[in-house]
């Protein structure tokens, strides 16, 4: 009788064991961006200050997200190109994720002449998102732009795009000390859930 | 044996009949697809689905209207208005919006009624925006 279940339980053990050890095996993921070596420290990328307003009227800065990692993207609202695909799947990742509080999204808006915080306000709510997980924010149009780059996003006005900005519909994902941790193609599905693994394992081995 | 062919005939008769209108299918694909989606479920209320949409069947004569000239200020789907308002696609000409329009009633599940460009036509004749 233990000869024959021995096989078996030897299977389960192994089984449990390759869970217990699979974060501990998997490298953290890495900080992304150009670094260097101050006085023997290593001074990695990381997001400088911002003030933006979302769309309660509140002032978001980095201190909104301190303690917590958050998913920053750039878009308008009138965006007939990208933004509606990579909205549909933050929303799939907001389904996933709302009720935890150690994430958040912020949605940068990079038409801030049209995209007003009445307007990002009313599409917030007819997207049915709660605005203490997700900001759409909005400021100065530079601010915005420059911004962008440190995210690591190309964000351009651009007569000849469609809606007149051309952009790309990449996700970051941003760790508690600033760092730019991951990104994604907010487009592609696949790349998502690759991107939605890498914020699991993040948040199951750094909080 | 004839069995067989029988099933091998109703299996080909089958997908030949799920794939209609790639015509319309590739038009979805180049024009449609950011904003509906995929699978035709639009966007939260900001952007309306295409798949069980009421609003194909209820007002057939409006639909090629608002592909060709757009619209604006709210469009009442399935019992939600949604406000975002869509481009115009004035490029595209009867036969093309009925092969479109013939797509978007036969896809997802949705079993509307074919259409056709002299169809397409007449309803252009009567749009409010043009």
């Amino acid at each position: 009788m233990f000869s024959r279940i021995s096989p078996f339980l030897l299977f389960a053990l192994g089984l449990w064991y390759s869970c217990q050890t699979k974060s501990q095996d998997r490298p953290p993921l890495p900080i992304l961006g150009n670094y260097e070596v101050v006085n023997g420290d290593t001074v990695y990328h990381s997001i400088p200050d911002f003030s933006f307003i979302d769309q309660d009227s509140n002032v978001i800065t980095n201190d909104s997200f301190a303690g917590r990692i958050y998913v920053a993207d750039f878009f308008f609202t009138s965006c007939p190109s990208i933004c509606p695909k990579v909205k549909k799947e933050m929303l799939r990742m907001y389904e996933k994720y709302h009720s935890d509080t150690r994430l958040a999204f912020v949605s940068h808006s990079i038409d801030t002449k049209r995209d007003t915080v009445g307007r990002l306000k009313e599409y917030a709510t007819n997207l049915g998102v709660s605005s203490e997980f997700w900001h759409f924010v909005t400021g100065k149009k530079s601010e915005i732009f420059k911004i962008a780059n440190e995210y690591f996003v190309s964000a351009l006005e651009d007569p000849g795009a469609p809606g007149g900005f051309d952009h790309s519909g990449r996700l970051i994902l941003i760790d508690k000390d600033r760092h730019v941790r991951a990104f994604c193609n907010g487009t592609v599905s696949e790349e998502v859930d690759v991107f939605m693994d890498q914020i699991d394992f993040i948040l199951e081995t750094e909080y | 044996m004839k069995l067989s062919i029988s099933l091998l005939l109703l299996f080909i008769f089958s997908t030949s009949c799920r794939q209609q209108y790639p015509q319309g299918e590739r038009i979805y694909q180049t024009y449609c697809v950011n904003c509906h989606m995929e699978d035709g479920t639009g966007l939260g209320w900001l952007i309306p689905p295409l798949a069980g949409a009421d609003f194909l069947q209820s007002n057939r004569g409006d639909v090629p209207c608002i592909i060709q000239y757009g619209h604006k200020g709210g469009i009442n789907v399935n019992g939600i208005i949604y406000k975002e308002p869509m481009p115009s696609f004035r490029n595209l000409n009867e036969v093309e919006l009925s092969n479109l329009i013939n797509y978007l009633n036969t896809a997802w599940g949705n079993d509307n009624p074919e259409t056709s460009p002299s169809e397409i036509a007449k309803a252009l004749e009567l749009c409010p925006d043009k």
